[in-house]
């Protein structure tokens, strides 16, 4: 059985922790990630990315964060590929990922706000 | 926490649970199984989402793409493209009628982004079933900070400042019913929540009590406190079973969570609520009827005064409110009274869910501000009218209400504005009539209706309606005759200034607002023996005139 709340500093404390079971349902500044899973992704080994960085976003409790999937994106040699839109900074494509490249860009893209340049295909403004 | 990449809602109100939901729910659950995406991705049952004619609704998170009318199949076919590969499946979208293009996000649906959801914030949006969801959303917040930092008069200023109205029917302002309510004198008080929905074609009380059922927990405790009250009773009927599960699930989490019973937060106060199933009968959400069956007694109402301010539920000051103003108080103490009177007209503050059913595209709940024009809400919130017919009238209030005609469709939605047409808001149904529909044939039902619910303790109500019956009947079945018009007028005159409860009063409405606004098609009836609508046809079925242009008969 749950501890009851006796306090509303308790209250505001279960709502923090709350928040991150509908965090997903709301629409706000958030960063995306898009993972390309083509079937030259899959391939590569996109599906062993995208469970690197579901694992790494959830170890780390960071919410704010979409991941969505796409399609090949035409450049199948670089796979696997992804893409970071972050608001405020510009659109980077990575590419030739593996896990421990895709936790790094969690870490130091998504979090820091620093692009990892040796992974980085391609930057938009 | 466990991190979810994507979250699919899946609606389970009691309309998509008719449409089959579960099953929806059930496959979409194999599917993410057998693809292995258990760790991805979770499903989560809500209440209803208001858009019940597209039913059953699935809506993906965090991209917020909705899919109607999902069966089984398609369930399949959403996990294999959308949860798998990240397509959207086009031919499960909303299709907007006019430009015939699929809408795949909620938010750019113009059912749903006209809508401003105060009382319905909630519903279909969390887990109805899970406390901490709508804690998230700030629940609890509402209650922390009354017993935190405000004294019961500061709460009763801030309702009143709202300018908040009952919106069960009747229109009370919401703020002065709390104050009567604390200032009476007495040490045992009662808050009880009106959750009888009765009117056939309304049912925003059981979504919310389906989809949001902590915001009206939260808010009778609210009320607990302003009026010095420790305990509250919900009535619901017993045809909602699915709200009385959701309903008594989140009154035992509450408690679980120290939200309701003793000492709430640290503060001393105390407050429990608990249910009472009536049997449904109508005239049981009149509120002394009401108070009467949660006795234990006979559901019959009482001649007022004492209101039940004074005397209710066992001869204690009582707060009666229904479901939806209750569920409209946690996020006026929270931003304020002000803030809610910034929305609707000068006498009608607010927002007002609307129940919009008949003759029209998208039916379902809709929650607007109080004062925007009817013709927005048939035509761009609901999608017009199907087939391209023409719109006839539209019948608010229910079975003791009455009709706007179309000319008035530019009528402002307000207490006032319908009043002075003759009708009222009521509890807010919306009824869309066609050129097909009968207005005779439609005050008939509404009669008959009346008359069955007729608790038959005042005679003109028991009487009244049953004459008022046997005349429309007779008309409609083409045995009218010409005085019966004035018969029926001098009838609903006497049953509205004699009966004992708003139920009898009310009850002559329907009948009156056709003597209004439809008397050529009811003399046609009488007179001509003539259908215009080719419904009450017997013995001349002639639904040529009516059906193909040019009136050939």
């Amino acid at each position: 059985m749950m501890k009851q709340i006796k306090s509303v500093d308790e209250l505001i404390k279960l709502k923090e922790a709350a928040l991150n079971k509908i965090k997903e349902r709301q629409i706000g500044n958030k960063t995306t990630i898009v993972v390309n899973m083509g079937t030259c992704g899959i391939a590569a080994g996109a599906r062993d990315v995208m469970m690197a960085i579901i694992d790494e976003i959830s170890k780390r409790n960071i919410s704010d964060v979409i991941i969505t999937q796409a399609g090949c994106a035409g450049m199948c040699e670089h796979e696997p590929m992804l893409e970071v839109i972050k608001p405020g900074m510009p659109q980077v494509i990575y590419g030739h990922l593996d896990k421990e490249k895709a936790r790094r860009i969690v870490i130091e893209h998504v979090i820091n706000s620093k692009v990892v340049g040796e992974c980085a295909l391609v930057q938009q403004a | 926490m466990h991190y979810y990449r994507s979250h699919v809602l899946v609606c389970a109100g009691s309309t998509c649970v008719t449409s089959g939901c579960r099953a929806v729910k059930e496959t979409i659950l194999e599917g993410i199984k057998s693809h292995q995406l258990e760790e991805e991705i979770k499903v989560v049952e809500t209440g209803c989402m208001g858009f019940c004619e597209l039913g059953p609704l699935v809506v993906v998170y965090p991209e917020g793409v909705m899919y109607c009318r999902v069966k089984a199949e398609d369930a399949a076919v959403i996990v294999n493209e959308h949860l798998l590969k990240g397509r959207i499946v086009k031919q499960l979208l909303y299709q907007d009628p006019n430009t015939r293009k699929p809408v795949p996000l909620v938010k750019d649906l113009h059912f749903l982004s006209k809508q401003t959801k105060i009382a319905m914030r909630n519903a279909g949006l969390i887990n109805p079933k899970d406390i901490e969801e709508y804690i998230a959303g700030e629940g609890y917040f509402a209650l922390a900070k009354v017993l935190s930092s405000m004294s019961p008069e500061e709460v009763i200023i801030e309702i009143k400042k709202s300018g908040l109205r009952g919106r069960g029917g009747a229109g009370f302002l919401t703020g002065l019913k709390w104050e009567f309510t604390a200032k009476a004198q007495g040490t045992q008080k009662y808050v009880v929540c009106n959750g009888d929905e009765g009117v056939p074609g309304v049912f925003m009380d059981r979504s919310i009590l389906e989809g949001d059922p902590h915001s009206v927990i939260e808010a009778m405790a609210v009320a607990g406190y302003a009026i010095g009250a420790d305990q509250g009773y919900v009535y619901v009927r017993a045809e909602y079973p699915l709200a009385v599960e959701k309903l008594r699930h989140a009154i035992n989490q509450a408690c679980e969570y120290g939200l309701l019973g003793e000492n709430i937060l640290g503060s001393g106060f105390n407050f429990d609520v608990n249910i009472r199933v009536g049997a449904g009968a109508f005239v049981c959400g009149e509120e002394t009827a009401l108070l009467a069956s949660i006795e234990g007694r006979r559901g019959e109402p009482r001649p007022r005064p004492p209101f039940p301010a004074n005397e209710g539920l066992w001869g204690k000051p009582t707060l009666i409110n229904n479901v939806e103003t209750f569920s409209s108080i946690p996020p006026i103490i929270l931003k304020g009274g002000e803030w809610y009177a910034s929305m609707g007209t000068e006498k009608s503050k607010g927002t007002k869910v609307f129940a919009l059913t008949g003759k029209v595209n998208n039916t379902g709940l809709i929650e607007i501000p109080m004062g925007i024009p009817l013709e927005e809400i048939i035509f761009d919130i609901g999608g017009g009218i199907p087939d391209d017919k023409k719109l006839k009238a539209v019948q608010t209030g229910g079975p003791t209400g009455g009709f706007i005609p179309a000319e008035h469709v530019n009528v402002n939605m307000d207490y006032e504005s319908l009043d002075e047409l003759g009708t009222q808001i009521g509890s807010g149904s919306l009824t869309v009539l066609d050129e097909d529909t009968c207005v005779v044939d439609l005050v008939k039902f509404f009669v008959e209706f009346c008359q069955e619910e007729s608790c038959g303790k005042c005679a003109p109500c028991r009487i009244g309606t049953k004459r008022m019956l046997e005349i429309l009947e007779r008309i409609t079945r083409g045995e009218g005759k010409v005085e019966d018009i004035e018969a029926l007028e001098k009838l609903c005159n006497y049953i509205k200034n004699t009966a004992l409860c708003g139920l009898g009063q009310a009850a002559p409405n329907p009948v009156l607002s056709m003597l209004r606004y439809f008397r050529p098609e009811l003399e046609a009836h009488v007179r001509d023996k003539h259908y215009p609508a080719s419904v009450c046809a017997f013995p001349f079925d002639s639904p040529c005139q009516n059906t193909v242009e040019g009136g050939v008969r």
